[in-house]
């Protein structure tokens, strides 16, 4: 039981992680990124090779698949969704899952279709006991890092110069010009952030869940989304709230009903709470002043 | 008088809505000119083109002899001019406070605490609400936090948008007051406004805009006593 629940907090930080990618994408640009899942998995190759190929320590592993998961979000949104600016949302839709089918197809002929198995960065680390349970290191990891990145984000966005004109841009991106905040530049900074964040949340899956392979980002991608959509979509506690409940009904439903059940659960749970609060659980009942 | 803004035969085009036809008028320093004419006019269009939002196919708009054409649209503040724009747009989910240090977004974060207290002056009511959410202020406070926030960026010229829609008439009564005591304390106003009879009766000078044309020009007070202008725009 214990055990249970503690991993389905650490399966759902991980949800948590990449779900920030996609609200905070979402809060400022107004699109659903469904290339953001393929980030993941790039961010998992590179920190594999990395480690098996170029030797590298697992720190500087992560950190390389951050920069390159930065770059590649940076990349993507310059030339495949900013061209699109003023196009339909159905427009940017489809380019999005354009983007998620290239970069699993570019993932298939770099890396090949045979799954790789991802190292165990953790391997002299002991399981920890409590309260009777087995917490895996790699949990642990996922529980804390989310703490983190919460905390961070969350004294960005209200603390800072930047992070308050990126929610300035979020709410209209013409009032902020006028302020002199520069849109262009406000959105890119949002796809590094999530793409960055998507990189932790890469090798973390792939230390989790050892099996790596250019479809790997998909389900946690879309999982994420729900968990993002499900917590209120352009929402951080949102992301953070609807992640960790997603992981721990996903890991419940899993060991006390049934395993291949799970996902049909996990999506059955959404379209509940969607029915009864159409904006998530912490989405914005906007009340506009005319 | 030296010029602070000109704007000379300006087109500007929604797709293929040709909404500007060759609009041009001057702004000297320390005036206060008035926009007016009737709703879909070209008002906001012109606002907001010269405050960089929308990019003109044709005509030039010069700040204080510089071209701003090639400037991008967030660096326009910059130049010294500031846009409240129609319908106040302030950040609905960011404090009082932070509408404001949004205001003054590219300057010296030393000079904000400074700027902050005049614009208090100016507006106690805004410093009683400034951890406030904006969007929970009151249509007249959010016009004043609309207004605060230009000023932030201590602008020469203050552009307006018609800062009196939707509000009760004692509202009306004490923007108006606020944008003369503005205007006395130094800055140059360029006033946009449906309320023709309360901008006319502020204005140094004003232009009458229709369908994309100026069709007639003079002091407020010539044009407050134009029967045309009676006519069309202060009820008979
Ligand atoms: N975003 C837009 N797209 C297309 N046409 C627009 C847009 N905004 C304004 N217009 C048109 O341009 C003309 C001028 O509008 P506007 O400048 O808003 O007038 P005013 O501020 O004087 O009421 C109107 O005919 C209006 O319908
Ligand atoms: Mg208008």
């Amino acid at each position: 039981m214990l055990a249970n629940l503690i991993n389905g907090i650490s399966l759902g930080s991980i949800y948590a992680i990449i779900a920030l990618g996609y609200t905070m994408v979402y809060g400022i640009a107004k699109m659903l990124n469904f290339a953001h899942g393929d980030v993941i998995m790039v961010g998992g190759y590179v920190s594999f090779c990395s480690m098996m190929y170029l030797g590298f320590p697992a720190p500087l592993a992560v950190l390389l698949a951050m920069i390159v998961c930065t770059t590649l979000g940076i990349t993507i949104e310059r030339l495949a969704y900013k061209p699109l600016r003023s196009a339909t949302s159905l427009a940017v839709l489809i380019t999005a899952i354009g983007m998620s089918y290239f970069l699993q197809n570019a993932a298939l002929i770099i890396w090949g279709a045979n799954p790789k198995a991802f190292p165990n960065m953790f391997k002299n680390i002991e399981a920890i006991e409590f309260a009777g349970a087995r917490i895996s290191p790699v949990a642990l990891v996922a529980i804390v890092a989310n703490v983190i990145i919460m905390v961070a984000l969350t004294l960005f966005t209200s603390r800072t110069k930047v992070g308050k004109a990126m929610r300035a841009v979020s709410e209209d991106k013409g009032a902020a010009t006028l302020m002199g905040i520069n849109v262009n530049f406000t959105i890119s900074l949002t796809f590094a952030i999530g793409s960055g964040l998507a990189a932790i949340a890469g090798v973390l899956l792939c230390t989790a869940y050892p099996t790596l392979m250019p479809t790997t980002g998909s389900m946690p991608g879309i999982k994420a989304f729900t968990a993002a959509v499900f917590g209120g979509i352009g929402s951080i506690p949102g992301a953070m709230i609807g992640g960790i409940l997603l992981g721990v009904i996903e890991i419940f439903a899993r060991a006390y009903i049934s395993s291949e059940l799970a996902d049909a659960i996990v999506f059955g749970v959404l379209i509940v709470v969607l029915i009864f609060r159409p904006t998530g659980l912490l989405g914005k009942q906007i009340h506009e002043k005319v | 008088m030296s010029t602070v803004l000109k704007v000379e035969n300006l087109h500007v085009y929604y797709g293929s809505i040709h909404a500007i036809k060759g609009v041009s008028f001057e702004v000297g320093e320390g005036e206060i000119v008035t926009l007016i004419g009737a709703n879909g006019a070209g008002k906001s269009t012109t606002l907001n083109t010269v405050g960089g939002l929308l990019k003109p196919r044709e005509g030039s708009i010069e700040f204080e002899g510089r071209s701003i054409l090639g400037v991008a649209p967030h660096k326009v503040v910059n130049e010294g001019m500031a846009l409240c724009p129609e319908g106040r747009r302030v950040f609905a989910q960011l404090s009082v406070k932070e509408n404001l240090e949004m205001g003054a977004y590219t300057r010296p974060a030393s000079e904000i605490p400074e700027t902050l207290e005049m614009v208090y002056e100016h507006f106690p009511r805004l410093k009683e609400r400034q951890s406030q959410m904006a969007g929970t202020l009151s249509g007249g406070e959010q016009q004043m936090l609309a207004m605060g926030r230009a000023l932030m960026s201590k602008p020469k010229l203050m552009m307006l948008d018609e800062p009196s829609m939707g509000l009760a008439p004692i509202l009306v009564d004490q923007i108006f007051e606020i944008i003369e005591a503005l205007n006395k304390a130094g800055t140059t106003i360029l006033l946009v406004e449906q309320n023709a009879q309360m901008a006319l009766s502020i204005a140094d000078r004003a232009y009458v805009l229709e369908t994309g044309r100026i069709v007639n020009t003079g002091t407020g007070k010539d044009l407050l006593n134009d029967d045309s202008v009676k006519k069309a725009y202060l009820g008979g």
